[in-house]
């Protein structure tokens, strides 16, 4: 078959033992120089202020002793970022990043919503509206660039088992599952699709599936043998997996050039000191296959990491924290301005805390996208408007290091 | 509407062996009115189950050894009753009430009584009023173990005052975000945390000999508390109030009303069946049955063919149509018809009470259609289709779908080089991927 589609797809059957974890990735190109973006969604709320505490503030201690891992430099403590805020021990990758400037985090973000519920505010984060829409920002910034080697049946490709809103839209997803060992023949799969032709749902669905699996089944099983497991005989998670898949997809000279992942088990209501470990070290290793996997792309790739909102800035009476507000946002990648801490920090201080309980949000997380999508993928500054639906998100500056 | 679509869309899916009933609505209604006839072999109750949890925390045991045959023996009987069941319509809510009042193995240990759940809290209350399905819901050691009301203390209570811990609004929050009010209803974090404070004490005892639900005196936050303008009293009976009055809230009502809706018959609810089905829970005081025999009488207008079947829809409807189960699934048997449709929730991306989130599993054909899963089933189906060995496909094409069937499919199930590939056919038509 020839490729002519430049995605590719790799589900997981899901389990509970390896949770859920998914990539969808998009816009095919066949120039080698242009820009990539990843971005990963971690669903149910990261405590920002565990993953970067912010030590140097004099009222964190008494907000939430419990929480405060020791200071850089001592055994167990945090990684040193220069003072003032420490990176959590699980994040050793990032903080080689952050070392060598190519990680920012950005404190004290939040999307547009306050309600504090998961459901409604991962729905706005995707949406990038007000609202919800039946579209993800993301797809719409897609449709947007310059589709120079678009097919006919439209590109993209969703990794894992479904297709995040953040990725739905007008531009075309696709998706593929690894075919299990036996298989029907490629004839029975044509008379699949021809039974599905006329069905507005499942006929682009099996077109797509059947077209990306050839070009798929080979940056797979490449893919598959990349990762490198931990201990000997342990499966890689399913984040990493997809990880080093993604990187490799967009590493490739005609392949995709936008990539979305999500990343699950930040809900920590509970004994949250031994619980934040777990997802922190499969996002800063799926990081790191991000990199290794996309090898001198790298210097082309920007990844931004964003959850829904934050936690509380008070512990809780079980060990964890609540439904919050701010948090933080990590944007890595070879071009970005990093080795600092971005953001506005707005302290501790029970009359700075919003509604007397959050980290008050200080940036809106859509101009930390905005800024990425104009100063690395070269937007216009007038497209938000359709990226961001009535938002006055006006592009974050100097995320992105000038040439 | 027609028999057999009545009976696709508000059930399982037909068994290859099933007459149709001439009167689908008086067969909806008949197994409703009808005792429960599922009959679970080889469980216990929910105290065994954390007996077992203790028993293995006591003895530091590793690997589950008490608690996994637990849990294989729940989903062993469990399934089976979901291949055979002749009240599809019964056991399609009751999973629906599973779903909407989710519990999920992916957090609180949950395991050892996940099962017992389904049978003790969800199962008794399908036909009855929906207060008393929220209150089973809200005592149980799973509902309180998963979202950790469980550890959650009065931070003015007497255990308070003595340690360090305090309020987890966890439950709370879900409960009237998910199970309840909906954030339609208007509460505020103020509303959220007074009801955490209102269920402070509500835990389980794991040490007694019968383990189960407690009212921890000790960590109950003492005084009255205002949530939506109405003040409760202290102590279990003031938690049992706020039960009550949000369970029988007009805005739950509405809801309930719309997520069922949105279950049986279309992703976008039309306001006006929305109302007709809270109108009946206001007028019966919450009687599910009556709500759920007013969904038949609503008629899908759009032109998707029926609601897309889920993963856990597609695979017991696949095995349905192949007359599958029959002898009871032993536990520990890999290839049991039970494990076989377990093996699949999980293949084709739902595995089976391992929802991600609180919020459940979605309705939305959006969420199952992606490019992956389309694939996933077909290749599935053939691995199923693989296994019968006689029958005309033909036969369970017509027994299944009936005049939803098209002549298309029919033509390329009669071109097919073999059996299997005819029901791969079938089970990859787009008729089938919808109920």
């Amino acid at each position: 078959m020839l490729i002519r589609r430049r995605a590719a797809l790799m589900g997981l059957a899901t389990s509970w033992a390896l949770g859920r974890a998914s990539l969808a990735v998009a816009a095919p190109s066949s120039h080698e120089e242009d820009p990539r973006l990843v971005v990963i969604i971690m669903r149910g709320a990261l405590d920002g202020m565990s993953a970067v505490t912010p030590y140097g503030d004099p009222s964190l201690a008494a907000h939430r002793r419990a929480l405060i891992l020791p200071e850089p430099g001592t055994a167990g403590g945090m990684l040193d970022m220069g003072g003032f805020y420490g990176l959590h021990p699980a994040l050793q990758n990032m903080h080689a990043l952050y070392a060598a400037g190519q990680l920012l985090p950005v404190h004290a973000v939040a999307g547009n919503y306050r309600s504090r519920s998961h459901f409604e505010a991962q729905d706005c984060l995707e949406s990038g509206a007000d609202a919800r829409m039946d579209s993800g920002w993301l797809n719409r910034a897609v449709s947007l660039m310059s589709q120079r080697d678009a097919g006919p049946d439209g590109y993209g490709l969703a990794m894992g088992l479904t297709v995040p809103l953040l990725l739905r839209g007008p531009a075309r997803v696709g998706s593929y599952a690894p075919a299990a060992s036996h298989h029907p023949d490629p004839d029975l799969y044509r008379q699949i699709a021809a039974l599905n032709a006329d069905d507005p749902v499942t006929g682009p669905a099996l077109r797509n599936a059947l077209q990306a699996r050839g070009f798929s089944d080979t940056v797979m099983e490449s893919s598959r043998a990349a990762v490198s497991s931990p201990r000997k005989g342990s499966r890689p998670d399913a984040f990493v997996t997809l990880s080093t898949a993604a990187g490799r997809m967009l590493a490739s000279r005609r392949g995709p050039r936008i990539a979305a992942l999500e990343i699950g088990g930040w809900d920590t209501h509970a004994r949250q000191i031994d619980r934040l470990g777990r997802p922190l070290t499969q996002l800063d290793r799926g990081v790191a296959a991000l990199r290794d996997g996309l090898g001198p792309a790298w210097s082309r790739t920007v990844v931004l990491a964003l959850t829904e909102f934050g936690r509380t800035v008070r512990i809780n009476g079980t060990g964890g924290t609540d439904h919050g507000t701010g948090t933080v946002a990590f944007v890595a990648g070879g071009p970005v301005a990093g080795g600092r801490v971005a953001g506005t920090w707005p302290g501790l201080r029970p009359g700075q805390l919003f509604e007397n309980r959050d980290l008050a949000p200080t940036t809106d997380l859509r101009c930390v996208a905005a800024g990425l999508l104009c100063d690395h993928l070269r937007l216009k500054p007038a497209a938000m408007a359709t990226v961001f639906p009535g938002a006055a998100a006006s592009p974050m500056q100097g995320l992105i290091r000038q040439a | 509407m027609q028999s057999l679509e009545t009976m696709n869309r508000f059930g399982w899916g037909i068994r290859g062996t099933e007459t149709v009933s001439d009167r689908p609505r008086d067969w909806l209604a008949r197994q409703l009115r009808e005792p429960d006839a599922a009959r679970f072999t080889g469980v216990g109750t929910t105290a065994d189950g954390l007996i077992a949890l203790r028993t293995q925390r006591m003895n530091r045991m590793q690997g589950d050894p008490l608690v996994k045959p637990i849990f294989q023996a729940e989903v062993a009987t469990q399934l089976d009753n979901l291949l055979l069941t002749r009240q599809p319509f019964r056991e399609r809510l009751a999973w629906f009430w599973f779903n909407h009042f989710t519990v999920s193995l992916r957090q609180g240990g949950t395991r050892a009584i996940i099962g017992a759940y389904m049978r003790e809290a969800i199962r008794p209350h399908v036909t009855g009023r929906f207060v008393d399905m929220l209150v089973a819901v809200m005592r149980h050691p799973a509902m309180l173990m998963y979202l950790d009301n469980a550890s959650s203390i009065g931070p003015d209570s007497p255990a308070g005052r003595k340690g360090h811990r305090g309020l987890n609004e966890n439950l709370a929050r879900e409960c009237l975000e998910l199970h309840t009010l909906s954030p339609q209803g208007g509460y505020t974090q103020a509303d959220v945390t007074a009801f955490a404070a209102i269920l402070t004490g509500w835990g389980v005892d794991l040490k007694a000999d019968q383990p189960g639900f407690v009212f921890r005196e000790k960590a109950h936050e003492p005084g009255i508390r205002t949530m939506m303008g109405h003040r409760f009293g202290e102590g279990e009976e003031g938690g049992l109030q706020a039960l009550h009055f949000l369970g029988t809230h007009p805005a739950t009502y509405h809801h309930i009303a719309t997520r069922m809706v949105t279950h049986f018959i279309t992703d976008t609810p039309d306001e006006h069946d929305v109302t007709q089905v809270s109108r009946v829970l206001q007028q019966t005081e919450g009687n599910l049955a009556a709500a759920a025999l007013m969904l038949p009488t609503l008629v899908d207008t759009t032109a998707a063919g029926g609601k897309f079947r889920s993963p856990m829809d597609y695979a017991t409807a696949v095995m349905r149509a192949l007359s599958m189960g029959g002898t009871p699934s032993q536990p520990d048997d890999p290839h049991s018809s039970a494990h076989t449709l377990l093996a699949a929730f999980a293949a084709l991306g739902q595995p089976l009470w391992t929802a991600p989130l609180p919020n459940g599993w979605s309705d939305r054909a959006a969420d199952w259609a992606a490019p992956a899963d389309m694939l996933a089933r077909s290749d599935w189906a053939w691995q199923i289709a693989g296994q019968m060995r006689k029958g005309d496909p033909l036969d369970i094409a017509h027994a299944v779908l009936g005049p939803a069937l098209r002549a298309q499919t029919v033509t390329a199930m009669q071109h097919a080089g073999s059996r299997q590939d005819a029901l791969t056919l079938l089970f990859s038509s787009p008729e089938f991927q919808r109920r």
